[in-house]
């Protein structure tokens, strides 16, 4: 019979192994995508699946018999989640507005071009 | 009143989460003055209103909060897929999405749900319409982002 | 133990992929969204660091973190709305650019 902290413990590596993808690949994107536009998508996997899903796995360690208040760091580590779904967007579109006032331009269409730019 | 009751518990929950002591006088003496300072000073400063204290978006916004989840991991894996692409299809695009909720709260609700879900980022919020910037086709879907505004509608409740 | 490692070197990996960000800009608000990633990224390394050395209690300094992080991303982009951006691209401003 497995017990509970094995099942627990196999559980939490696959969420970590999950959210390092993410969050790795992520990076990767804002290195890799053309331009400032399609690197906030980039920089959103990283602030939503990477980072949601590394706290998940915070919190179901969190519940490992190592710790005896399992329960406050569990609130602390929702409360961590919490934050970050609700400010994450938050700064992420006044990064991508304040572009839009200076006068980024974004690419345009699949093949990557300026709008009104030549051949 | 409802709001600074609201509030007073909100507030009585986050100290005692962050601090962890339930049985110190002295420490829960200290966490009483300083949220019933807290509660005071934004029932003075007149901050109690819809917007810092959105009450009637609960508990409906919990249930959108749990299908958000599923589009945010459905956007996630499309996104991902582009940058690990040896040769990345990207068509990137501008566009407008109607603002249906009519409350500030339900407006910058379906705001924040664009930019949260990966591959479209809102740009420019104005009164009634949103510019949204797309990555590609597949994640740039007008009607699905039309859908997401109409459901925040339902989900904001009574207009403040 | 060695899920917090594992997780750690991930967080360290994509934090040097967005310093190169950083670095490379090309712009301005390119160097932002990096340093507002990085920021997100330390967010979670404080966390694993506590949950590896056995002191959950780092949670609270990572929960500030948070918010400090947040904030700072807002007061650079206000700091830099009231003043001319040199290296912006070579387009004119529209909306009347930065105010």
């Amino acid at each position: 019979m497995i017990g509970w902290e094995l099942a627990l413990d196999i559980v939490s590596w696959i969420v970590f192994a999950t959210g390092g993808v993410a969050v790795v690949v992520g990076a990767l994107g804002l290195v890799r995508f053309p331009d400032f536009y399609t690197r906030l998508h980039a920089a959103g996997v990283t602030d939503t699946a990477g980072a949601e899903l590394m706290i998940l796995g915070m919190l179901l360690q969190a519940f490992s018999p190592e710790y005896d208040n399992s329960w406050q760091i569990a609130g602390k580590l929702g409360l961590l989640a919490l934050l970050q779904f609700l400010l994450s967007p938050v700064a992420t579109h006044a990064i991508a507005h304040a572009g839009w006032m200076v006068g980024f331009k974004p690419l345009a269409g699949a093949d990557l071009r300026y709008e009104g730019d030549g051949e | 009143m409802g709001r600074l009751i609201i509030l007073v518990l909100a507030l009585a929950a986050m100290w005692l989460l962050l601090s962890g002591y339930f049985d110190k006088v002295l420490l829960l003496g200290f966490g009483v003055a300083s949220v019933l300072l807290a509660s005071w000073l934004a029932w003075r400063a007149r901050v109690l209103d819809s917007d810092s204290v959105p009450a009637a978006m609960f508990p409906r916004v919990l249930g959108y909060w749990f299908w958000l989840t599923f589009e945010i991991g459905k956007a996630n894996i499309m996104v991902m897929r582009q940058a690990l692409a040896v040769e990345p299809k990207l068509s990137p695009k501008l566009f407008t999405v109607p603002n249906p909720p009519r409350s500030t709260v339900g407006k910058a609700t379906f705001a924040n749900s664009i930019t949260l879900t990966p591959g479209t980022v809102s740009v420019h919020v104005r009164e009634n319409e949103i510019l949204v910037h797309g990555l590609t086709d597949e994640l740039a879907d007008e009607d699905a982002l039309k859908a997401m505004g109409e459901r925040v509608a339902r989900i904001e409740g009574r207009p403040a | 133990m060695t899920m917090f490692v594992a997780a750690t070197a991930a967080v360290i990996a994509a934090m040097a992929l967005a310093l190169i960000r950083a670095i490379a800009g090309p712009s301005l608000y390119d160097r932002v969204l990096a340093g507002n990633s990085i920021g997100t990224k330390t967010v979670l390394l404080i966390g694993l660091m506590g949950f590896m050395m056995g002191r959950p209690d780092f949670l609270d300094i990572a929960l500030l973190y948070a918010l400090i992080n947040f904030t700072a991303t807002l007061a650079i982009l206000r700091f830099f709305s009231y003043r001319k951006i040199d290296d912006a691209p070579a387009a004119p401003a529209r909306d009347g650019g930065a105010p």
